[in-house]
């Protein structure tokens, strides 16, 4: 099944947790080696439940996965070896220092004596830990514990490394800075990097490549450009006045010519067309016609919001609201 | 094998130096035995004059009952180390590491054991302070202190176990809190056995922690029977092993369930 490029291949993965929560329902993708490979999707969808059984933390109710060329259910041991992963829950231990948790680290990879002090050393400096290397852990901030957990997944020179949700709950300065180091670690180190997010920025920023992940099942998937050249034309959102219960604006828009792929979502109304502003003038005239108030207008070049719409029939943008974290 | 002694040395460390951060921890879980010690030997003191009881006085037996209860409940409340290093996602990140699952486990118990050592020692020297006296000697003493590591360490994989299945600190003081006093009071920790009703006589010969009071006690005593203390020696060695063997298994239902 694994080609030989491929660091990373899945196929057919389901997994039902109890009380009938189907996490993943038939989902696959594959990613080439030295790439970075972006899964997203709103919370729920069943990246992180990929992650896991990648990494070896859990297994597929069925469905085949390999990780640098290794099959993960057949030798996990092996995969071990070759990944690395940086989990949405951290991994820090906050009572030990950030050298400690790394040595540790290195230690069960087994690493030691002067080439793991080395390592360690190299990976504090490079990640700006140096001076808070020795302060334990509880004292770092979102972002340092963050870049420690990054650290840890590489002391051992994965193949591969699993960066889920990495900069969830990060500030946007610190989200910057994180977007940077992980284009650098795909750039620089030829690591193959599978990140699973929710922001769309995101996953448009750093994956060379993309699945877009709805209900267990990838929907979607291609380099960010793709996806968005897939969609004809300029998508025009229009805020509405009122919430629209009974489809009055949708029927407005089904008679302009010129314009598809009509959704709404509450105030929100969304529709693509091939000239943005030529249209504009048609669709207001439509609405008020139809009795719908208006409160704005905008244009925009097709986003990978608009390509997750387009699969799901939703916005990731308001199910990312729905679900509490 | 050797992989597992290594990665258990490791994770030994590990919790040694987090605990070593926090030494006043010992002290606080020693507050609660102090104050049984003292109030416990002052309230039943009479208990001595009790025909049919064996010791000279109330705290020359109730010192022993106190450190192996310490063990006791300092064993089934180890669960909560877990649960910590789970909402931390500590514990996931071993399990997708090379680490072998056994050091996981051994890891915490050698460290509950190291402690315990600590903590029957001073609990040992308090009972010396209020006036308790030990004619099996050093030897006795070292009975005592081993088998309440023994027994703690069963304790301490159970609840290790049982964090990992049920994933939650209420269950686990809920279980704990459910299953240690009667433990301690289904033993003669308080009060010497034959003078204890009949059934809880029986009930005792199956609780681990009244095999540690038997040989601990049995140790202390002018001339021990080593039979006796050999013999639950044993069962609490075999036992722990058990224990740590369930709770090794208890990381496979856990990965299962996520």
């Amino acid at each position: 099944m694994t080609t030989a490029s491929a660091a990373i291949e899945a196929r057919d993965l389901t997994k039902t947790y109890p009380k009938d929560v189907r996490a993943l329902d038939g989902l696959g993708f594959t990613v080439e080696a030295g790439t970075v490979f972006g899964l997203l999707g709103p919370n729920g969808a069943g990246k992180s439940t990929t992650v896991k059984i990648l990494a070896t933390l859990t297994r597929p109710d069925s469905g085949r996965a390999a990780v640098a060329g290794v099959d993960v259910l057949a030798h996990p041991d092996r995969v071990r070896r070759a990944i690395g992963l940086v989990a949405q829950r951290s991994g820090v231990d906050l009572e030990a220092t950030g050298r400690e948790n790394l040595t540790l680290q290195g230690q069960v990879y087994g690493l030691h004596g002067a080439g793991l002090r080395a390592r360690v050393g190299e990976l504090l400096e490079r990640f700006g830990l140096a001076e808070a290397g020795d302060r334990v852990a509880r004292g770092y901030s979102g972002g340092m514990q963050r870049r420690l957990d990054i650290a840890m997944g590489l002391i051992h020179r994965p193949e591969v490394l699993f960066l889920d949700e990495p900069t969830t709950g990060l500030d946007p300065e610190v989200r910057a800075a994180m977007w940077a180091e992980i284009a650098h670690l795909s750039g620089a180190e030829g690591l193959t990097i599978l990140l699973t997010t929710h922001y769309l920025e995101e996953a448009d920023r750093l994956a060379g490549r993309l699945a877009i992940v709805d209900r267990g099942r990838v929907v979607a998937d291609g380099t960010p450009n793709e996806l968005k050249g897939q969609l004809r034309g300029d998508a025009i959102q229009v805020e509405l006045g009122d919430p629209e219960p009974d489809g009055r604006a949708h029927a407005a828009l089904d008679r302009v010519p010129g314009v598809w792929e009509v959704t709404v979502e509450g105030r929100s109304l969304r529709a693509r067309t091939d000239d943005g502003s030529a249209a504009v003038p048609a669709v207001l005239q439509a609405l008020e016609a139809g009795g719908v108030r208006v409160a704005s207008v905008t244009i925009a070049r097709p986003s990978l919001d608009d390509v997750y719409l387009r699969h799901t029939g939703r916005s990731l943008a308001k199910v990312a609201e729905e679900v509490p974290r | 094998m050797s992989a597992t002694m290594t990665h258990s040395w490791f994770m030994t460390m590990r919790h040694l130096r987090n605990l070593a951060r926090q030494p006043w921890w010992i002290a606080i879980t020693l507050v609660q035995p102090v104050i049984w010690l003292l109030l416990f030997g002052a309230v039943f003191k009479a208990t001595a004059d009790i025909p049919g009881f064996a010791a000279d006085t109330y705290v020359d037996f109730l010192t022993p009952g106190i450190v192996v209860m310490t063990a006791a409940f300092a064993g089934g409340w180890a669960g909560m180390g877990v649960i910590e290093d789970l909402n931390r996602g500590v514990i996931d990140r071993f399990l997708v590491s090379p680490v072998r699952r056994p050091a996981l486990v051994s890891g915490r118990l050698v460290q509950l054991g190291i402690v315990s050592l600590i903590q029957s020692a001073i609990v040992i020297v308090l009972g010396l302070l209020v006036g308790a006296r030990f004619p099996g000697g050093l030897a006795g003493l070292a009975v005592l202190v081993v088998c309440s590591a023994l027994m703690r360490a069963s304790l301490g994989a159970l609840s290790n176990g049982m964090a990992l299945l049920a994933r939650k600190e209420e269950t686990v003081i809920a279980a704990s809190n459910f299953v240690l006093l009667p433990l301690t009071f289904l033993s003669s920790a308080f009060m010497q056995r034959d003078l204890m009703p009949g059934w809880i006589q029986t009930v005792a010969r199956y609780n681990p922690v009244e095999w540690t009071i038997q040989a601990g006690r049995e140790a202390l005593t002018a001339s021990p029977d080593w039979g006796l203390v050999l013999s639950r020696t044993g069962l609490l060695a075999a036992l722990c092993l058990v224990c740590t063997w369930l709770a090794t298994r208890a990381f496979r239902s856990y990965q299962r369930s996520i």
